[in-house]
């Protein structure tokens, strides 16, 4: 497929690679962290990790939202499936995610009414199609969905559908790399940003972190060769012994990001503090829906309030998402917790680090 | 959760296109982005168009990676 072959090529993979042997070489090895879960997966898949050699250790961040997002979420969204007017709407990711007692598989099973959609217009045509339900989305993702959603709630309310909602859990990626990049246990010492978020926000976002934390930036791609590079950027980098914002995927991000995108998160969504499951509550890092929109925002609409539990289990998603351990260190990883019957959200999610150490069997 | 995936617009009609995915048609809205033309490459993400890849840049990057991968270290 064009602008995806092309980034996939293996020779000059192997030159990337031998680039990367050899900036690494008599070196202690950079500790390099993506943010993304798509670089996760990417990563997993094209057996990146066992190919860097000794100069690279690659650790997954909480790049994941449906990993990051706390159990007092998915108890709320059960809690509101219960009702028996209402259909929940939600990406496929969310389906298996355990909260403190039940999932939403479990409550589809019981016979709430859970659909499955792929984008948050077809959880407003359903609204449209379905006037005697609530619909309510479960808003969850970053600034790359953020603005699917928005669009979504603005959509719904030009057709003035009454019957539409969203259970918000979106975050922004920033504020969280800072206080990852301010950790001693997790000890980055560049960063791998994300594609599509920066695609939306744009490169120029992690200027202020880049100067703050002096920690390169790389934005990269998600095809094998974007990632390689990006790395041996962050190398080069490390070399110098400079750190700046570099762009790997300027084809689409650009230095400003999205603005129209940005007008619309900034039109429907307002900044609020929001709980990182085994992170904690970070100031300023989570998008609530805005007075304006309050008619759209299911906490409101139906009173209630999603409360900031996580369950006390042997699970370490916590010091997963952090990338102080890898999955393999957990003692539940591929024994008590696996794909099939997962106790931890990274197990869950088709982009969580621990389904992808599993599902490809890194090492 | 953050796939996106290039695409072609094959036609546009107000915010909406119908694009081309690896030889699949399907519609999406294109309301979060300027001057979108047929013919244009751009990453869709869960039912939108997000953003438009520029193809100049695309060359740019595939000529980087010989640039990196030739340079001394």
């Amino acid at each position: 497929m064009r602008y995806l072959d092309a980034f996939r090529d293996p020779s000059l993979a192997r030159a990337l690679v031998e680039k990367i042997h050899s900036l690494g070489a008599g070196r202690p090895p950079v500790r390099v962290m993506e943010v993304c879960g798509t670089h996760t997966m990417a990563i997993a898949r094209n057996g990146i990790r066992a190919l860097l050699g000794g100069g690279v250790i690659l650790v997954s961040g909480p790049g994941c939202p449906v990993c990051v997002t706390h159990d007092g979420y998915i108890d709320t969204a059960i809690a509101l499936g219960r009702r028996p007017e209402v259909v929940l709407a939600t990406f496929g990711d969310m389906v298996k995610v355990p909260g403190t007692s039940s999932s939403l598989e479990k409550e589809r099973g019981n016979g709430a009414d859970v659909r499955v959609v792929y984008s948050p217009l077809d959880a407003v045509e359903l609204a449209a199609r379905s006037p005697e339900r609530e619909i309510v989305f479960l808003g969850v993702g970053f600034e790359t969905t953020a603005p699917t959603i928005a669009g979504a709630i603005e959509a719904a309310s030009r057709r003035g559908l009454a019957n539409f909602s969203v259970l918000a859990s979106v975050r922004t990626i920033p504020g969280a790399m800072d206080v990852l990049a301010a950790d001693p246990a997790v000890r980055i010492e560049g960063f791998l940003c994300p594609a599509h978020v920066s695609a939306i926000i744009g490169s120029d976002a992690y200027r202020p972190l880049v100067e703050k934390r002096g920690i390169p930036c790389v934005v990269a791609g998600f095809e094998p060769l974007d990632i390689l590079c990006g790395i041996s950027m962050l190398l080069l980098q490390k070399r110098e012994g400079a750190a700046r914002v570099e762009n790997e995927y300027s084809r689409v991000a650009t230095p400003g990001g999205n603005r129209k995108a940005l007008a619309l998160i900034g039109r429907v969504f307002e900044k609020c503090d929001t709980s990182w499951r085994g992170i904690g509550v970070l100031p300023g890092t989570g998008l609530a829906i805005a007075e304006a929109y309050a008619a759209f925002d299911a906490e409101r609409k139906f009173g209630i309030e999603v409360p900031l539990t996580e369950r006390e289990t042997a699970c370490r998603c916590g010091d997963v998402l952090k990338g102080i351990i890898t999955p393999r260190e957990c003692s539940l990883f591929a024994k008590a917790c696996t794909p099939e019957d997962p106790v931890g959200p990274c197990m869950v999610s088709s982009e969580g680090t621990c389904a992808a150490f599993f599902k490809y069997g890194v090492q | 959760m953050c796939l996106g995936i290039p695409a072609q617009v094959m036609e546009i009609a107000e915010s909406v296109a119908i694009v081309d995915v690896g030889g699949v048609r399907r519609e999406v809205s294109v309301e979060l982005i300027d001057d979108v033309a047929t013919g244009d490459w751009v990453i869709i993400h869960a039912g939108f168009a997000i953003q438009k890849l520029d193809p100049e840049e695309a060359e740019k990057t595939l000529r980087l990676f010989k640039e990196i991968a030739d340079a001394i270290p």
